[in-house]
This record gives structure tokens, sequence and C-alpha cells, in this order.
């Protein structure tokens, strides 16, 4: 164990902001983070022992409890659920002759679920130690089960297993654009760094993230932040952490366009860049993507070997940059900015308080300019194509376009761009939804923190100044109980809440245990009531979005469908939640009595 | 000139680098507060100091003093707000103040009685928390931590130790102890400690000292807990508010 332990820390020179990759590793080469890794991964990086065990406990796919040689998670979107997740993983437990949630007795295997892992157009889908696997079926369950009974190892496993579909149905400026790499950085380097943050601005552009905040004012304070006295470096942090429920489009881009999003990224560090000052940059990958990381890795090493990477890009003297991929672990609250910073920084994480904001005082406290994948990606193709070009795609007041999720009840799920301003209807009609007709209820757009609607509002537009999203789009049918996927997605909340703030700790967990009691047949009006202070307190105290969002799904869907919330209720009156005469049960069979007057209501009566 | 922002309509005085909540009780004037502590960088995890500021409510120990701020604290919609805050605390841990040896002495009970807090208001969660009371001079009562992580701080930033840390997420966040065996007495915690005094309820209890000074004689038996932080309010914050350890920069 040692020699592995000791190869691991050498890779990452015993650098404690390398924690969290490090315990990604010896969680490969061990099976599990062992009591005495921890101590030694602690003594090597210099670190109490106690950071080290925080750490390995605040990531999902970090287990300190006991090794198991594989680990198999079922993504547990509402999409996964839809199609079959829960008898499929029953199924694979059967065979297994393993207990939901629990390790095989001879520690070979263990099945559990874990949030959306970012397939949810060829689910159901699952993580197999941490590579993905699509499009189950028993039958591939089977293959899976033979492979695991027979001990081969995953990496063994055959290739077909893990292929993931792009499934691109609809390209525009972004998926259809014919740029080279280098083609951006020319024109830069050609205008300078004044004229290309003009560009920036003049394009309208804002982060595609779901915040929509103006790309060319957060790349500006981050240039003229003032630093750390003589120390200039900055840094450019590319939010790959795509956590939202029903939301891939960063796998896509990540799959079919690196060049350009390293591209937008190099432009970046160069107008944010102090000229002659350092500047680095990062992709933090979700863990999910985990089998992206050595193509993306071929990419930038591609780039270096092209000098549109690396030093002197592209013989421009002193114009140096590169970018080094950290890999995330299954946590949600990282794709917060200030989280994900605190991640690459090896901690548990947690949302900063802010100000300062990551534009001052980012990574290590220095200047530190965070965007989504595809807003990286627009910023290239801005500086390629010129801002009049960007701003005469989409609406007046959101320019360039949008890449979209599509998932759930619809025929072609998928991937599908559109300049902003188009209709819910129109992607609904492009997908294979059936809008019309009473066909599709429900679309739950920018996942669970996003909103849901109805059919009375699908002539809506996804624009900033109507719908603002993400990227994702679930799409839900009329054979659909809008309770469950609001159910589905208040244990979302739950899991991934990161548990700093009071309200958000104990307010998601709360609305995980009232929207069970409901779905139990145990709730009242009350519990309906005490879910919209819940809201309250979250939206007037949560540190971070997620807690301020963590109750929209239930608050949407309890206004759009009220029914379906209603006819689960155990009394339309406000009724204690405790059931007293169900109570009085025990002592009926022990007395013997079943009489009217052993019955509390009979006895009011 | 001294920059002002308004406080429940009234001018209070601010120096640059401080936060609303310090600033308050600088000026004599309460805010409600429970994570925050007055030798302690803010922390802004409890959230009970939350008021509305400009019209948007955040967190007051945190949130930076500006000159001409509008801050609204005590209303009833931010008392409200309090309560049900400090009702999630007592919903989320074990408190069985009748028969806490920190009756008196606890700042959530103080917390909750001045505020008027009568009941949890929302079903307990019962968490199984074990305690630890391998340590010859202090037992561990997890059942009653509010994870404001002033011990955390405290071990860190006083102490120079890192007795305690953070692990688990959410609902299951809890406390651990710097030690394999995860047992206290493993550590090298100290009577003499800032950690060992510092919880503000009934976590870290010393052994042999628990009724030494009788229930109706505590602290917070004495004065209600809005005077004692305005006593309070006037140290100055020692501690550093990082920990060179933990940031693997020592």
């Amino acid at each position: 164990m040692i020699h592995e332990l000791q190869s691991i820390l050498a890779r990452h020179h015993g650098d404690p902001t390398h924690l969290l990759q490090v315990l990604r590793e010896v969680q490969d080469a061990l099976t599990w983070i062992s009591p005495e890794s921890i101590d030694y991964v602690a003594d090597e990086l210099g670190l109490p022992r106690a950071r080290v065990e925080g750490v390995a406990g605040f990531y999902s796919f970090l287990h300190s409890d006991a090794p198991c040689r594989y680990r198999l998670l079922f993504s547990d979107n509402i999409t996964d659920r839809m199609l079959g997740n829960q008898e499929l993983l029953t199924y694979l437990c059967e065979k297994l002759w393993v207990e939901r949630g629990h390790r095989s007795e001879d520690g070979l295997v263990s099945v559990d679920t874990t949030s959306c892992t970012g397939m949810c157009d060829q689910g159901p889908a699952l993580l197999v130690n941490g590579w993905a696997i699509p499009r189950l079926s028993r039958e591939r369950l089977d293959r899976i089960a033979e492979l695991i009974l027979a001990q081969t190892p995953v990496e063994r496993w055959p290739r077909e297993l893990f292929a993931v579909e792009d499934n691109i149905r609809r390209a525009d400026i972004l998926l259809d654009n014919p740029m080279q790499p280098g083609d951006s950085l020319r024109a830069v380097l050609a205008d300078g760094r004044e004229a290309t943050l003009e560009e920036i601005r003049r394009s309208n552009l804002r982060g595609r993230g779901g915040a929509g905040f103006a790309t060319a004012l957060k790349w500006e304070a981050c240039r003229d932040a003032p630093g750390d006295g003589a120390n200039t470096q900055r840094y450019v942090v590319c939010n790959a952490d795509e956590g939202e429920p029903g939301t891939f489009k960063d796998r896509v881009l990540l799959t079919t366009q690196a060049d350009l999003l390293f591209e937008g990224m190099t432009v970046c560090a160069y107008v944010v860049g102090a000229s002659g000052g350092k500047t680095r940059g990062f992709l933090y990958l979700r863990g999910e993507y985990r089998y992206l990381l050595e193509p993306l890795n071929e990419v930038l090493a591609r780039r270096r070997a092209a000098n549109v990477l690396g030093r002197d890009i592209l013989g421009h003297t002193g114009f140096d940059f590169d970018i080094e991929i950290h890999l995330g672990a299954g946590a949600y609250v990282c794709g917060e900015e200030s989280a994900l910073i605190e991640s690459l920084e090896g901690k548990r994480g947690i949302p900063r308080n802010r100000p300062p904001f990551p534009v001052t005082h980012g990574y290590l406290q220095r200047p530190t300019t965070v965007n989504n994948v595809e807003t990286f990606c627009a910023a290239a193709l801005v500086t390629a194509g010129g801002a009049e070009w960007y701003r005469s795609v989409g609406t007046a007041k959101s320019a360039g376009s949008k890449v979209l999720s599509v998932s759930g009840d619809c025929a072609r799920p998928g991937i599908y761009e559109y300049p902003f301003g188009v209709t819910v209807r129109q992607v609904l009609e492009d997908c294979g939804a059936d809008p019309g007709n009473g066909g599709t209820l429900a679309v739950q757009i920018s996942g669970p923190s996003g909103v849901c609607i109805a059919a009375d509002e699908f002539d809506r537009r996804i624009a900033f100044e109507d719908i603002a999203t993400a990227g994702a789009f679930m799409v839900f049918d009329a054979s659909r109980d809008m309770f469950e996927v609001a159910r589905n997605f208040a244990h979302f909340f739950a899991h991934e809440s990161c548990g700093f703030c009071t309200p958000c700790r104990v307010g998601t967990a709360m609305l995980r245990s009232t929207m069970d009691k409901i779905a139990e047949g145990h709730g009242t009006l009350y519990d309906l009531a005490e879910i919209e202070k819940l809201d309250r307190v979250l939206n007037q105290s949560a540190h971070c979005g997620l807690g301020h969002s963590a109750c929209n799904p239930t608050l949407d869907t309890m206004k759009r469908f009220r029914p379906t919330y209603e006819r689960r209720l155990k009394s339309q009156d406000f009724e204690p939640a405790f059931d007293l005469d169900g109570a009085l049960a025990a002592a009926r069979r022990m007395t013997g009595r079943d009489d009217a007057g052993a019955h509390l209501s009979t006895e009011e009566a | 000139m001294t920059d002002t922002f308004l406080l429940d309509g009234e001018d209070v005085a601010f120096a640059p680098g401080q936060s609303v909540l310090q600033a308050a009780l600088s000026a004599g004037r309460y805010i409600p507060h429970l994570c925050y502590h007055p030798e302690f960088k803010p922390h802004g995890s409890c959230k009970v100091c939350t008021v509305k500021a400009n019209g948007r409510t955040a967190a007051s120990c945190t949130l930076p003093a500006q000159a001409g701020l509008n801050v609204e604290s005590e209303t009833g919609e931010m008392n409200d707000l309090r309560r049900t805050l400090v009702q999630m605390l007592f919903a989320e841990g074990n408190h069985f103040c009748p028969s806490c040896e920190k009756s008196g002495n606890c700042a959530l009970q103080a917390l909750g009685a001045d505020l008027g807090v009568m009941t949890a208001g929302f079903r307990h969660f019962y968490p199984d928390r074990p305690v630890d009371a391998s340590h010859p001079d202090f037992l561990l009562d997890f059942n009653r931590c509010i994870l404001c992580e002033l011990c955390v701080r405290a071990s860190c930033e006083v102490d120079e130790k890192c007795v305690f840390a953070l692990s688990g997420r959410g609902i299951d966040k809890h406390l651990v102890v710097n030690a394999a065996s995860g047992r206290l007495a493993d550590t090298n915690i100290a009577l003499s400690d800032k950690a060992a005094t510092v919880c503000p309820v009934g976590v870290i209890i010393q052994k042999r000292v628990g009724f030494s000074v009788p229930i109706g004689q505590r602290r917070y038996d004495q004065r209600p807990i809005r005077a004692q932080a305005l006593d309070d309010a006037p140290r100055q914050a020692a501690a550093s508010g990082g920990c060179a350890a933990c940031e693997g920069t020592a």
C-alpha cells in the first residue's frame, strides 16, 4: 500500500492544494480511503489528519467505510427513474445478491444511487468505480454482473459498455462552427487586450451557467483587481462541474468542442493577464465525467505542440498560459464558483462568504475568472467572428445561441442548439414531444433550480429576459406525476446541501422528510404550509443559491399541479402530523379492546 | 468624519473593515447572533444575525458596513426568521435542556429564551450521535452540536492544534477530532486551550465541574444574552481567521 501511496503523492509533488486529487487516486488504487491512508496522506502533505478526514467525508465518490472492488452508483435523476432505473437497480441487486446501499459480505460489490450523472438522453445510467455506463437494460446488467462475478478488472470490460453518444440533434453557430485551433487567438493577438475586451463587451455575451452575468464585466473586474501586491498571478477557471440534474450539454461540448473551449480560456487569460504577468488555467471537471480526462489531456497536449497553449503562445513573447484539469468527486455544490475554488484548493466544497468575490479574491485569494464551458466557447466565437455578427444571432437582450440538454418524454432526446428567443413549444415540437392535445404536461427548465412550466406557458421563450436557463430541459407527459418529480428533486437538494448554513442543512432535510411523509399518505394541509414556510426561510437566509432554490420545484408544482398534492393528503383540514388514535392501536391490541370507546374519534363524537 | 449606516432608523458609526454586526455591537446595539464570537473572524453559518439591508436579507456578521446602508433588524419579519432558525437547530440535534449540565450557560438556550422560542416547531430529527467520554478531562456530547465551528476555529487559530474539524455533508455533517481512533483522548487538547472553553452549547464539557455553579446562578440566569453580548463586544479579534496548518502553508 505504501508504495502506491508514495507514487500518488510524488505525482502531486506533495502539494496540499492537490488533496482532493490525491484522495481520488487513493480511492482508485485501494478501492477506499482507509484510516491508514488518511494518516499517511496527512503526514506527507503536512496537514492535520482531521482536515484530510473532513475532505474525504465531504465528497460522494470518496468512500472511507470499507474496501469494495466494484462500486456501482445508479444515476437517480427523475429522468433515470422514468426510464426504469429503480426496477433495474433491484434486478442487479438480486443478481449480485446484495442489498441496496450495502457492500456484499465478501467486499466485492456495492450498489447504490447517486445524483444525476449527466446521461439523461441515454439513461438509465450508472457509474462503476467512477466510469460511466449509459443505456442500461437487463441485458447490459447481465453482462455487468457476469464481469463482476468473474472479477474482471473494470479496465478490461468491453469498451462498448462505456460508449457515450453525443446525440446532437440541432446545431447552430456554436456546435456548427468551422473554426480551427488558433483562429480566435490570432485575431485577439492582432487586436490587443483592450480591443478584445471591448469586442466581448459589445457582443453582449452573458454567462451560460445560469446567472447570466455579463462576461466582459467579469473579465474586466478580474483584470483590474489589485491582486497581491507585487504578485500579478491571475487564474482562469472553467467550471465544468455540470451537476444540475437534466443538464448534459457541457459533456457534449467537452467531447466535441474541447479546442474551442480551451481557445476561449486562452483568450480570457490574454485579456485578464497583465502584460508579462502570470496566468494559470484550471478546468474543474465533474467526477461523473472522469472518462473525459484523458481525451481532454490529449487535446491540451496537442495544443501545446501547436503553440496555442504553453509558453510564448503563437510566438507572442511573454504570453504564457497553461491549463491543468482537476477532477471533482461528486458534489453538486461545487458548481457554485466559490465552492468550486475551495475544491480546487483541495478543500471541502463550501461556498465562501462574498464579498470579496472571486474576481478579486479567488483561487489562493488571487484574482480569478470563473466561467462556464459554454461561455468560454462563446467567447472564442465572438473573438473570431466579431461582436456584430454574434449580436445578430438571438434576441436584442440575449445575444447568441443556447445549447439545451433535452430529455424525458420525447422521441428524440439529446442536444439542441438554438438562437436565443426560441419558444418552449418549438423545442418540444423539434424533439418529438407533443405540446398540443394534452400530450406534454410540463417542462422543467434549467433543472431543479430552475422553473417548472405547464402547457399554458409553452409560448414563453428561452432567453435571459424570459426563461433564463443553464441548459436543462426535462419533458414530462400526461402520464407523469409531478409530485414525484418534485419529491425526487427534494431528495436531490437534501443530498447535495453542503451543510454549512443552518437553513439549508436543516431545511432541505425537512423538505425531504415532509415530501416523503406526504408520499406515504400521512400529509396534511399543515405540511403544505410548512413547505411554504421553509421556502421563505431558505430564501431569506440560505448561504448560496442551492438553498435559495431548494423549494422551487415543490412550490412550482404545488402551484401548477395542486391536485396531485391534495389527493395524497390525509385530510384537507389542518391536523396534527401525529396520528393519536393510530398510536393507541398497540394499547387496543394489548387490552383486547376494539369497541367505540377505545377510539379517540368516536369518543369525541 | 465617521461613516454611518442606519440601524432600525438610527445612525451607527463604523470603522473601515467592520461588518454590520461588529459595528452595531461596538455601538451598543444588539443584533441576535449565535456562531459569531467577538474574538474570531465572522463565520456566517448560523444565519441568526440575518438582517434586511437596503431591502435584501444578509447575515450581518459578514455583511461589510457601508455608508448609507439602511439596515432593519428589530422587525417582526427578522425575528420570526431568527426564531425559525433557532427552532431548526433544536429540531436537528438532541437538546434536553432540563438534564443538560450546560443549562444556564448555553447560548442556544439563552437565545431561544430571548427570542421567545417556546417549542422546536418542527419534527425532531433525533439523530444518533454517540458521546465520546474517552478523555480524562473532557466529555464530548455531540448531541448538542450546532456546527458553529467555534471549537474548530479556536483550536486552529488560537491553540494551533487543529483538534477539531468537520466531516460529512448536509444533514450528516459532523464534528471529528484529530485522531485516527476518532477519540478525543488520543488528541493533544488541554484544559488551558481556547477550544476547551469556547463551545457556546454543551458539546465540550469539562469533567468534574459540572454543577459547581448551581443552575439559577449561571451566566444567562443573571443577565439575558443580549446584555452579555454587548459586554463582550469590545473584545478584539485575536484570531487570524485562517489556519496555516490546514492550508498546508505552516
